[in-house]
């Protein structure tokens, strides 16, 4: 891939973004291309040449420039060979996919990526929320938790050290409730969240983890 | 983990922040990136075809030479590339496999050139994707065959220490490495015919006596056919017997179908000599004579289209069975019912359904006797069912079997022709290479003609005689000359090697030379020179190799002892030397009596042999072309 071309290609068309369909009978070919480099540059906080990194490694495992919930799956699924990660890449996909159209294209992708990456603390926070909220309405109920936390503990598989018992997860479930749930009305709201998260030390250390993997 | 989606991990890393709030413990720690490098462009010279790829892409598989810090070796400072002294043709597939993460392998290639360049860059053969991956194994697994063909060929290679067990052994195995084994295959072929023949010829009716009427030729002359067969089986139980002897390995020969073919053909008459006389079991007997005919069998080792029959049978196996589950099945059927639509009819044949087998068998493979017919309506409506399905079934597995047969003896008549081109190929190739081995030997005798020439002083001589070696050709010679100084040994060529054998075979003598005067001389004269030519030219080939620029080489001086006829000069010179003569033999022990043996030859023409003696005093020792040289025999 030649640098130069890309850039040549992308500033002569700054807001192409085509989205050609074919029929619903065929087989369909979405191809979708991203905005212009320099307007992802504004709306995240990638330099130029990092998203130039991140697009190609995009385009190379989805040349079609959009990725669906097997494919996002199928690759989560190769980091984690022992346990069960389809749970987890889902409700991942469900957090990547911002407009809920079932697909993830770049610019989802890139923005998620942004706010996780440089974002500051808060919006860290305010994300990582969205994933455990199942259904977005604003609050993590006992049930949105269990299935995140199994989602979460099917990741390890079957053979670990001391060996999983059944109700891990629940107990897990529990003392995270007792932890964030201030108010002990069942749920846990994003401000009860935020509060004890940054009250916590460990979380807050480990938030800022992954600051440099790009 | 997957290198493949190794450009994914910054995301999955990313993600691993939904684990972060949940977690009651502290996270270990994240290892820093230090060498945080741009991604750059590397470029990747392969012949002069430039290929250029990212260092990420590359980087995807760490565990192959682009990937890793292996190929660094090949980074060229001032181009600022990495150059590979490869096929370009063959690289672009192992780069599309970065790119893409799949490896194809492209048809028009070579597979074996392919595999040395996957072995070169180091990725395993098993990860091509699945469009081609059948392709690249059936090419494999082909050209296996065809090397495993030719390595048997070498087989029939005389090796040259083979005990004259082993000798028959091959003898028996290819008839035509010997005219003794050609003679012995065709005499038990023709007894195999006459033992056969014979077989079947016994139970001909041979005409009448006057009591008796028509007999077959056997019981009328027993004598005869019994004297025929005795005379066959004693061919072949001596063949056997012999064949058990020669073979290698004897357990593994008794079990081979080929040995217990010969055992069944003569058992039978064994077994009859040993039992004439008991009757109850002469019924068995005569069975036993039916083994006679196993005899036919032997013929395969002579028909090798017979053994390509065998063995097609053998590979189709699963077909053949499955021809024969899948006919039993329907003649089962078709008895069944046959019987029971023929139960109705009086006089019917079909009286069991055992019996019904008979009629279904025939009907099935078309071959209709008519002993059985159905008479009912049902029964020939079902009957036209059976025959017709009869057909089909058979016809199934019938192209498999084809098939094979037809692969095998391609394949047979294949290995043939390349056996037979194999011979012409070798010796061509051998010529060609006999070339570059006679070039050290070549060269040390120009080097040794061009020491001798520069000490007598010709000039025009000396240049007609070097030859343009170059650097690399020099140096392998140094380094062949060096090895022959360390081991006190030389190299010599395949004929003089095989004529010194000969000649040590004949005589060996130590070193008992200086009591033959008419010795002394001439062997002074070699050996003086010899040393003589130690001292001034340190760097002389050994001094047993004579410039002689002749087809004859230098080692035949040294097997014989050469007097150069009416020369008696040159006695006295090298009188002075004889006693250094026996540190040289003893220093040189040369192949065999080398120094001190001889043969009586007559002269050789084409000896222009400057014979030593050029060494001591330069023009007169001048050999003429045509000297008569006479080679005295150490006795």
């Amino acid at each position: 891939m030649n640098l130069v071309t890309n850039n040549h290609f992308v500033s002569l068309s700054p807001s192409l973004h085509a989205g050609s369909i074919a029929d619903e009978g065929e087989l369909s070919t979405v191809c979708y291309r991203p905005e212009g480099l320099d307007r992802l540059v504004q709306q995240t906080k990638f330099s130029k040449k990092e998203l130039q990194v991140l697009y190609r490694g995009f385009k190379n495992e989805c040349p079609s420039g959009v990725v669906n919930e097997e494919t996002f799956k199928n690759i989560y699924s190769q980091f984690f060979p022992q346990g069960d990660s389809s749970m987890y890449a889902h409700f991942l996909f469900e957090a990547f996919d911002t407009h809920n159209n079932g697909s993830v294209s770049f610019e989802d992708f890139v923005i998620s990526l942004s706010i996780i990456l440089r974002g500051s603390i808060t919006d860290k926070l305010n994300w990582a929320f969205n994933l455990y909220d199942l259904n977005k309405d604003g609050c993590i109920t006992r049930e949105e938790m269990t299935d995140i936390m199994h989602s979460i503990y099917d990741m390890m598989g079957k053979y670990t050290y001391p060996s999983m018992k059944d109700s891990a997860p629940m107990d897990h479930v529990d003392s995270f409730f007792q932890k964030m749930d201030k108010n002990n009305d069942g749920v846990v709201t994003i401000e009860e969240f935020l509060e004890t998260c940054q009250k916590d030390e460990n979380i807050m250390q480990s938030m800022h983890m992954f600051d440099n993997v790009i | 983990m997957a290198t493949g989606v190794a450009a994914w991990l910054p995301f999955a890393r990313a993600a691993a922040i939904g684990w972060m709030p949940v977690a009651n413990c502290p996270m270990p720690v994240a290892p820093r990136d230090n060498s945080k490098r741009q991604d750059e462009l590397i470029i990747l010279n392969v012949s002069g075809r430039r290929f250029q790829t990212w260092r990420t892409t590359l980087d995807r598989y760490p565990d192959t030479l682009l990937g890793s810090s292996e190929k660094d070796f090949f980074y060229n400072e001032e181009t600022k590339e990495y150059f590979f002294d490869r096929d370009p043709d063959a690289f672009r597939s192992i780069l599309n496999f970065y790119r893409t993460g799949k490896l194809h392998y492209p048809r028009h290639e070579c597979i074996s050139a392919y595999d040395e360049e996957l072995t070169f860059f180091g990725i395993i053969p098993e990860i091509i994707g699945d469009c081609c991956y059948e392709e690249y194994k059936d090419r494999k697994r082909e050209n296996l065959e065809r090397l495993q063909d030719d390595q048997e060929e070498n087989k029939d290679m005389k090796m040259p220490n083979m005990n004259f067990r082993e000798t028959m052994w091959r003898a028996f195995e290819n008839p035509h490495t010997s005219t003794m084994a050609l003679v012995f295959y065709y005499v038990t072929g023709f007894f195999i015919a006459i033992s056969v023949i014979t077989n079947v010829v016994e139970t001909v009716p041979c005409g009448s006596t006057a009591n008796q009427k028509d007999m077959p030729c056997g019981e009328r002359y027993t004598v005869a056919f019994f004297c025929m067969d005795t005379a066959c089986v004693m061919i072949f139980t001596v063949e056997y017997l012999m064949r058990l002897f020669a073979a290698p390995s004897r357990y593994r020969f008794m079990r081979s179908v080929m040995s217990i073919i010969d055992v069944v053909a003569i058992l039978p008459y064994y077994i009859g000599l040993v039992m004439t006389n008991n009757e109850d079991v002469s019924g068995a007997f005569v069975t036993l004579r039916v083994f006679r005919v196993f005899r036919i069998f032997k013929f395969s080792r002579h028909s090798q289209g017979l053994r390509i029959l065998g063995y097609t049978l053998k590979s189709c196996a699963s077909e053949l069975g499955f021809l024969l589950f899948s006919l039993t099945m329907a003649i089962i059927i078709f008895a069944t019912v046959m019987f029971y639509a023929e139960k109705g009819s009086s006089s019917s044949k079909f009286t069991s359904i055992p019996a019904s087998f008979w009629y279904t068998i025939v009907t099935m493979t078309t071959l209709g006797y008519g002993d059985m017919v159905p008479k009912t309506i049902a029964g020939k409506i079902f009957g036209s069912i059976c025959s017709l399905s009869g057909v089909l079934v058979i016809a199934l597995p019938v192209p498999v079997i084809v098939s094979n047969f037809s692969r095998i003896y391609h394949q047979n008549q294949r290995a043939d022709k390349r056996r037979a081109q194999k011979k012409a190929r070798l010796a061509r190739i051998r010529i060609a290479k006999s070339g570059s081995a006679n070039a050290f030997l070549q060269s040390k005798r120009n080097g040794l003609l061009n020491e001798l020439l520069e000490l007598t002083g010709t000039e025009e001589d000396e240049q007609k005689l070097t030859k343009s070696t170059s650097l690399l050709e020099s140096q392998h010679h140094h380094l062949l000359h060096c090895l022959e100084k360390t081991t006190a040994h030389e190299f010599v060529d395949e004929q003089m090697y095989e004529q010194n054998c000969l000649e040590t075979a004949l005589q060996t003598y130590p070193s008992r030379s200086p009591s033959i005067s008419s010795h002394d001389s001439s062997v002074g004269t070699c050996c003086g020179r010899r040393v003589k030519r130690n001292t001034p030219l340190p760097n002389a080939s050994t001094p047993s190799a004579h410039p002689i620029p002749t087809h004859q080489g230098p080692l035949q001086e040294l097997s014989a002892i050469h007097i150069q006829c009416g020369d008696p000069p040159s006695h006295s010179t090298s009188r002075s030397n004889l006693n250094l003569k026996t540190d040289d033999s003893g220093r040189i022990n040369c192949k065999g009596g080398r120094i001190t043996t001889a043969i009586i030859s007559l002269p050789t023409p084409p000896a222009l042999t400057p014979d030593g003696d050029g060494l001591h005093g330069p023009p007169q020792r001048r050999p003429s072309a045509g000297t008569n040289i006479v080679k005295v025999s150490a006795l």
